[in-house]
């Protein structure tokens, strides 16, 4: 298991390097670039040797193989360089937005776990009963409907019925947990509940599927509580596919709240990422998308340890 | 001796897409205290839906008691409610499946599937339980106990799942196990060796067994009485000798050609019973076996014969039943 464990971690490293030589490339065959967003920002005439000296200094006008390398070589040494748009760390750019990020999907996922493994269980036991057609509606409905637009509602709805906003800037949950929740807990709520619909309409099948195999039976056969048959026997079996569902979206919510943010005016990883994209922001659109694959990647692989955990089949092999 | 269980009139039946299947239709039969008793018949006969009826496990909602009683030391299954049903489940009435492979928890170590059992029917201590396993597993011939109790299904074959399946049925000390085909899945000398220690494990502890199978070869080693069902009915039953020596119904004579017996020479040929099973939503008006019967008469088509004695205990749902001739 340590062996498996190590290997894994190893084994990120190839893909990573992969994701890095893709995006550094793809950046670069955009057209247009940092400089020249810049200038045309100020609508001055820029003469062409001003924004060479520019791109010089940006370290542009180094051959492509030479400007990857030395990339490479500062992420060996946990550099990430500066922003080319801000000229601050990048580190320190990101560090300032994770925090917010990480939070409101840990939170996110928090509300998609809390709701759809009780719902969706439910809607499997009462199957094609009132409760069931219900919680499938639920689900529909929270796939159908946009998060920024439940987002949007949320906040119009505050503003009408209670003349209230949740707190517009950011304050850690560290220094005050009450500001800090009261933001987020909204967004949370709306992404949250969209993300929620996949994971309901999984665990519903899975648990229907389970209950017709045969342990069950035999579960019942022995005279166990239904209690014990449904959570002991049942949801430790039905919960394998689940897991996944819910990793791969806790993933994908760290960079990928783009206009979840926007709505409730958050200053996450998804707008930064937006940001340094339409800038041309090579090193820090370098570095984003390296950290969403990581996530990607980290979550995985944190799944799979799961997988093991709960299945003995998989810890064996 | 008492009976143990007396199972009368019971009619279980599915809704299905092509309409009501009459899995179990109104069979009978009784099980004495310590006695092991055969229900043999083909695939399809409704084997598997009376031994969960008696369970009250058949599969929901398709499948409902329609009628009957199963009495159990003197009680009416049918009439307990859920919790006392499941008191009974396990502690006095066991059940042994037919799919060792899919029949245990995957995710679940084979000793906490044994305590969970004793658990959920007495108040024991956390190391009272193991203790109780541990004996079990050595009860049922699985070496190395201690270790394999901490393993999970998959590290064991067909026939050790099967022998763990038999130690969860025993372990507490039910009065009744229900065996639905217990061994069809394994090969022959793992069979050999599963019905053995079955019947030696039934002997000691005063259990009485229902062995449901489909080879008759297996009830005469180990049954005392049997029941042959067709198409949802019992339509022979007797002590295992009246039953071989001279089967009174044509379907169990045809049974008996089908399968190689000890008491006859090798060279005798086996002879498959001609024709399929009827489909149980749609049978034919009168017996349900005449159109594969080779001594069928007239009255067989119009009327269903009962199930009536013709020796001691010998019973037989067959017109002709006294006039059939091996
Ligand atoms: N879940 C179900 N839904 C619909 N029909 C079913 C279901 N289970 C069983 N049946 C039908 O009920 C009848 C009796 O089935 P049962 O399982 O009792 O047969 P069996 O005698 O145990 O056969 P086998 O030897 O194959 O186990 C069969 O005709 C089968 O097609
Ligand atoms: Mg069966």
């Amino acid at each position: 298991m340590h062996q498996y464990i190590l290997k894994r971690l190893l084994l990120m490293i190839p893909t990573l390097l992969g994701v890095a030589v893709l995006v550094f490339l793809m950046l670069r065959v955009a057209p247009g670039d940092i400089v020249e967003l810049k200038y045309a920002g100020t609508g001055a005439f820029a003469p062409k040797e001003v924004l060479d000296q520019e791109r010089a200094q940006l370290g542009l006008d180094k051959p492509l193989w030479h400007q990857f390398l030395s990339w490479m070589w500062g992420i060996v040494r946990f550099d990430f360089g500066n922003s080319m748009w801000t000229g601050r760390p990048i580190t320190y750019e990101i560090w300032i937005r994770l925090e917010l990020s990480l939070e409101l999907a840990l939170m996110a996922t928090l509300v998609a776990v809390l709701l759809s493994i009780p719902l969706g269980t439910l809607a499997a036991l009462k199957q094609d009963t009132w409760v069931d057609y219900f919680v499938r509606i639920f689900s529909i409905a929270g796939l159908s409907i946009p998060s920024f637009w439940l987002g949007i509602i949320i906040i119009l709805g505050f503003l009408i019925f209670v003349k209230w906003l949740p707190p517009l800037t950011f304050t850690s949950f560290w220094v005050d947990p009450k500001a800090n929740l009261t933001q987020l807990i909204w967004p949370a709520l709306a992404v949250g509940y969209r993300y929620s619909a996949v994971a309901t309409r999984m665990t519903r099948s899975a648990v229907l599927e389970v209950l017709r195999e045969d342990y069950i039976r035999t579960a019942r056969a022995k005279g166990l509580w239904e209690r014990v048959v449904l959570t002991r026997h049942a949801l430790k079996n039905a919960l394998l596919p689940v897991i996944t569902v819910i990793g791969l979206e806790f993933a994908f919510l760290i960079g990928g709240l783009v206009v979840t943010e926007q709505v409730f005016n958050l200053n996450g990883i998804g707008m930064l990422f937006v940001e340094s994209i339409t800038r041309r922001d090579y090193t820090m659109t370098q570095a984003l998308v390296l950290l969403v694959s990581f996530s990607f990647i980290f979550v995985n692989f944190i799944v799979d340890l799961l997988y093991a955990w709960l299945d003995p089949r998989i810890r064996y092999q | 001796m008492p009976s143990l269980l007396e199972v009368r009139e019971l009619k279980t039946y599915l809704t299905t897409s092509q309409g009501v299947v009459k899995a179990v239709d109104g069979i009978s039969f009784d099980v004495r205290e310590g006695e092991t008793v055969a229900l043999v018949g083909e695939s399809g006969c409704g084997k598997t839906m009376s031994a969960l009826s008696i369970m009250r496990l058949i599969p929901r909602p398709q499948a409902s008691i329609v009628g009957g009683e199963i009495r159990f030391q003197g009680r009416d299954l049918l009439k307990l409610g859920e919790e006392e049903m499941r008191r009974i489940r396990g502690a006095e009435i066991a059940m042994i499946f037919q799919e060792p492979m899919t029949s245990l928890n995957p995710v679940l170590s084979i000793g906490r599937q044994i305590t969970e059992t004793v658990e959920a029917h007495h108040p024991l201590s956390k190391e009272e339980a193991r203790s109780r396993a541990l004996e079990l597993l050595q009860l049922v011939g699985i070496s190395d106990p201690a270790q394999r109790l901490a393993e999970y299904p998959h590290q064991f074959s067909g026939g050790m799942r099967q022998r763990v399946m038999i130690a969860i049925a025993l372990s507490c000390r039910p009065k009744l196990i229900l065996a639905d085909e217990p061994t069809t899945a394994l090969d022959v000398t793992i069979q050999a060796q599963l019905l053995e220690l079955m019947r030696d494990l039934s002997r000691r502890f005063g259990v009485a067994l229902v062995i449901i199978t489909h080879n008759l070869g297996v009830v005469a080693r180990y049954a005392d009485r049997v029941n042959v069902m067709y198409a949802g009915k019992i339509i022979e039953s007797g002590t295992a000798t009246e039953i071989y020596r001279a089967p009174r119904h044509p379907y169990t004579m045809g049974l008996l050609r089908s399968v190689p017996r000890l008491d006859q020479p090798r060279k005798s040929k086996l002879e498959p019973i001609e024709g399929q099973p009827p489909d149980l939503w749609n049978l034919p008006a009168g017996c349900s076996f005449a159109p594969r019967c080779r001594f069928v008469v007239e009255k067989c088509a119009q009327e269903a014969p009962p199930l009536r004695q013709v020796e001691d205990s010998h019973h037989s749902a067959c017109w002709v039943a006294e006039t059939l001739t091996q």
